[in-house]
């Protein structure tokens, strides 16, 4: 996900490539707290309101009245694997133009007007969906409903302002690819990874098209997906359906229907792979050396039922934590690796990637590494894992939910991200369940079918120590290189 | 896996605030599966003072709807009690005290946490080690005895001690390497030279190789003690419940701690500007000043100028200046940052190389003019308004409300200020503003890191004479 600000002042830097991972699905509902797998398959409660506007907008309300404050989002199912070949980056600088002007709204004052309410604001732009939100007092709603719905439709851009945004947008660039190798890393290898398909292209864009992205383009790009048949509406907090319908009405239900707007979404798909693909970057900028693996599998959206949650299941025992197979074997056991693990990012529309990352331990050649994370693997592959295994990380994905939904934000993102990509409220609150049924044999058939190298592209990122010696002092330490100061 | 995000996470400015933020504890969610209604407005909510049978402080906010609690504590001392040459020892400990205890090796302790689903983490920042425990209800017991043996009977076994080393030079390498990393590293250095505070709270690769065993143990002993402990519980616990809690946990610490004397400074180095160069495309800069601290009676006040000069988003005049209108950088902003022994008002902003030299100056024209004229009138409205409006947004699930109330408690603030804040804010003048903004945003005090190429900017040498050092 790319935002339009960046929240953070210590942005999380880990050695993982990945830009964008997406939240796995979900939230789960129980009855009762026992951690044992069983307590998965128990009935879940369904928690969200649904319901569609005359219009076609989709709305999900998921009450919770711990405090009197409202998450509102507004979904749209466009991302940037839906723009033409050669604006890459437009989703997500139309994005960052939302935000400037409407006939009621006053160049830039969007965010202003939501923060004098006492209010915080955000957006971002993944490969599948574009989502605004607010987080509001609770009597604010009506105020952020009624900005909302005027920017779908009322955006008005000055040339001026637009060329300004561009040059933000190629510092944002610069910031989150430009200055860092595993970045640019993860690029490259999604470029590889995808043969046909627009993942393999960065939701930011490349560098060349964002420079000749133009206020036609945006507005093109507005003009056909901001809609109401193509947004979702989602709100959490401290409000009943009912309120949320009336409100909603009033403001979004005036906005007509585009009939121009598909709701099948086709993409361009990737043929069968057929060969494995390697990539190595040497940069003076990669502090250590790095294994990476992407293999290209089937998503929550695309995969045959149950499948998915078995590759998410076989991903957590294998690669999740310290008590995961790979941190035991590479680096407890063997020593090869400083750190290693690995995840399925499953939330995609048409496909899902398994990922995988070791940092060498020092002096040990990535080839080792990467060998000794293949022997991990193609032993799940071979033998699966054991049921005291298999108990535990289902436990733990129970564990995880109810620890980490505290958020009603966090839930309207878990709703509002699975909508978007065509999947639906019960598929959201039946997850339980359906990770409750994984049996060994679908997790061993899962690993066997998918760790297979021929889906996968491998990336070495290697410090350029011939360009680190000529750059720096011979003691390249930190102090020595903050002595070219004064 | 503490040890390999956990340190990686931080650009370890010592942040407090931040520390704080990321101890993330998740808890109330369950009761919205189990059909509890809370309604719990910031000011409605209970804050409980309690003392353990053994003489144990804490605050206390009941939930019993939710059948989870979470703990944070605090030891007061924090990475600015590493003993010179130990540089990153308190971070170490840190991502050691999961990595076994008592007679569990590192693996079967971590086995026994995941069992239960217990979350239990540490962190450092200058001035103090936070720990954040969350557990359910019906594995209450087995939690504590595992938070217990963690707290009091760390082993530091010569291989986890070895493993958790790797990864942390690997952090290092990584950070090394980080333009904004190494900008906001040698702004500390420069900034708090000869204190404790100009420190690498990660350490050093040579400091990091050299902590063994007996140092980590020692640091433990010194600073793990009931005469600096803070402690927060929110959730499914009784006031007699969490006494006993904090009695088996903590009870068996050390009376005091034996802190090494932390002197109260400000800033030097006042006015320089150092480039470190960097082969990156995108320049980052660290600036900044000294500013008052938490119990300075204009510390409120000079919260509401950092909001409108840098530290409120898009609503802030840098924001405006340096990425509305001109289109500079994507990211530009302030923060006022009490610490326990100095207090700065710092920013940051990334602009490739070719803009640096332009965006500082936009940026120091900001300073002077809101040191000079201050905010207006409806600059301080519209602070006021975000800032009490979003107050209760601080306080919208019980992990916001534990790290929330171990700030206050660890600035020596009551529960009472939970109501009082808002009227803080409420009673700041448009003159009590220009006041503090003139006191706090000396422009030609500034102290600034830049890492990259930076094009057309020098390093530069205090302005001569005159200015008088506010060290």
């Amino acid at each position: 996900m790319l935002s339009r600000f960046r929240f953070d002042r210590d942005r999380r830097a880990t050695h993982t490539p990945r830009l964008f991972t997406l939240w796995i699905l979900t939230l789960l509902a129980l009855p009762m707290l026992a951690l044992n797998p069983a307590a998965f398959a128990a009935a879940s409660a369904t928690r969200a309101t649904e319901f569609k506007l005359a219009n076609g907008m989709q709305v999900v309300v998921i009450p919770d009245a711990r405090a009197p404050v409202i998450t509102h989002m507004v979904w749209y199912r466009v991302g940037a694997a839906d723009e033409q070949r050669g604006t890459s980056g437009i989703a997500h600088f139309l994005e960052h133009l939302m935000f400037k002007s409407t006939e009621k709204i006053a160049v830039g004052e969007f965010s202003k007007i939501v923060s004098r309410l006492g209010g915080q604001d955000n957006a971002f732009t993944g490969h599948d969906a574009t989502a605004y939100f607010q987080r509001v007092s609770k009597d604010r709603l009506p105020r952020m409903m009624e900005m909302e719905a005027d920017r779908m439709v009322n955006l008005r851009l000055d040339e001026k302002e637009v060329l300004t945004e561009r040059d933000v947008i190629l510092e944002e660039r610069r910031s989150r690819v430009e200055n860092n190798p595993s970045s640019l890393l993860s690029e490259q290898m999604d470029a590889a990874l995808y043969l046909n398909h627009p993942y393999g292209v960065p939701v930011i864009g490349w560098y060349h098209e964002i420079q000749k992205l133009s206020r036609q383009d945006a507005l093109t790009f507005y003009k056909h997906y901001y809609a109401p048949n193509n947004a979702i509406l989602v709100v959490s907090g401290d409000v009943t359906g009912d309120e949320v319908k009336a409100l909603a009405e009033a403001t979004y239900g005036k906005i007509p229907s585009n009939p121009d707007v598909v709701t099948e979404r086709h993409r361009p798909q990737d043929p069968p792979p057929l060969v494995p693909r390697r990539i190595e970057l040497k940069d003076a900028r990669a502090g250590n050396f790095s294994f990476h693996r992407d293999y290209l599998v089937p998503s929550y959206q695309t995969a045959k039922p149950g499948e998915a949650e078995a590759l998410d299941l076989m991903m957590k025992i294998a690669g999740s934590g310290s008590t995961s197979r790979l941190y035991k074997k590479v680096v407890v056991e063997q020593k090869l690796a400083s750190t290693v693990g690995g995840d399925y990012s499953g939330g995609g529309l048409d496909s899902g990637t398994l990922s995988l990352y070791a940092v060498a331990a020092d002096g040990v050649a990535l080839e080792k590494v990467e060998a000794a994370v293949d022997a991990v693997l193609a032993d799940v592959a071979k033998s699966g894992v054991t049921q005291a295994e298999l108990d535990r990380a289902k436990s733990g994905y129970l564990a995880d939910y109810i620890y980490e939904s505290d958020n009603q934000a966090t839930l309207a993102r878990r709703y509002g991200w699975n909508l978007a990509v065509g999947r639906t409220v019960a598929d959201v609150e039946n997850w339980p369940a359906a990770i409750s049924k994984v049996t060994l044999d679908d997790i061993k058939a899962a690993a066997a079918q998918y760790i297979d190298l021929k889906r996968s592209v491998t990336g070495y990122l290697k410090p350029d120590t011939r360009g680190v010696a000529e750059r720096t002092a011979p003691d390249a330490s930190p102090a020595a290189a903050t002595s070219v100061v004064r | 896996m503490k040890s390999i995000q956990g340190s990686v996470a931080a650009v370890r400015a010592g942040a407090r605030i931040d520390n704080a933020l990321r101890l993330t504890v998740r808890v109330a969610i369950l009761a919205l599966f189990l059909g509890v209604t809370l309604t719990r407005p910031a000011s409605a909510m209970n804050i409980q003072t309690i003392k353990s049978p053994g003489g144990i402080e804490a605050w206390l906010v009941e939930e019993h709807g939710v059948p989870l609690m979470a703990l944070r504590y605090a030891f007061v001392g924090g990475n600015s009690q590493d003993p010179a040459g130990k540089d990153g020892v308190a971070n170490f400990l840190t991502a050691m005290m999961d990595e076994g205890a008592g007679d569990l090796k590192s693996e079967e302790f971590q086995e026994r946490m995941e069992d239960i689903s217990m979350r239990m983490s540490y962190d450092d920042s200058k001035d103090a080690l936070y720990g954040s425990m969350e557990t359910l209800t019906v594995n209450r017991d087995k939690a504590v005895e595992l938070l217990r043996l963690s707290v009091q009977k760390p082993r530091f076994d010569t291989d986890a001690v070895d493993r958790i080393r790797q990864q942390l030079l690997a952090n290092i390498t990584y950070s090394d390497k980080d333009p904004e990393k190494v900008a906001m590293k040698t702004w500390y250095a420069k900034a708090f030279e000869g204190h404790p505070y100009a420190r690498p709270s990660n350490g050093t690769a040579a400091t990091i190789a050299g902590i063994t065993h007996d140092d980590l143990a020692a640091f433990h002993k010194r600073t793990f003690a009931k005469s600096n402990l803070k402690i927060v519980a929110v959730g499914d616990i009784t006031a007699a419940e969490l006494g006993r809690m904090l009695d088996d946990v903590f009870g068996a610490l050390p009376a005091n701690a034996d802190l090494l004397a932390v002197e109260k400074t400000m800033p030097v180095n006042v006015g320089t500007q150092s480039v470190v160069e960097m082969d990156v495309p995108q320049s980052v800069a660290v600036f900044g000043l000294g500013a008052m601290l938490r119990k300075d009676p204009d510390f409120m006040a000079g919260f509401v100028v950092n909001h409108i000069l840098g530290g409120g988003g898009f609503s802030a005049k840098l924001m405006e200046e340096v990425r509305e209108k001109r289109g500079l950088a994507y990211s530009v902003y302030t923060y006022l940052q009490p610490f326990q022994h100095a207090s700065i008002v710092a920013g940051s902003v990334a602009t490739k190389n070719e803009s640096m030299a332009e965006s500082l100056q936009i940026i120091r024209a900001e300073l002077k003019k809101m040191a000079d004229n201050g905010p207006s009138e409806a600059d301080l409205k519209a602070a006021k308004d975000y800032l009490t409006g979003s107050y209760a947004l601080r306080f919208d699930t019980n992990s916001k409300i534990a790290t929330q109330l171990l700030g206050l408690l660890q600035d020596d603030f009551g529960p009472d200020y939970v109501e009082t804040r808002n009227k803080q804010v409420e009673a700041i003048t448009v003159d009590d503003a220009k006041r503090v903004a003139k006191r706090m945003l000396d422009s030609d005090g500034l102290i600034v890191t830049v890492v990259g190429k930076p094009v057309g900017l020098k390093a530069a040498t205090p302005v001569p004479a005159g200015i008088p050092n506010r060290g």
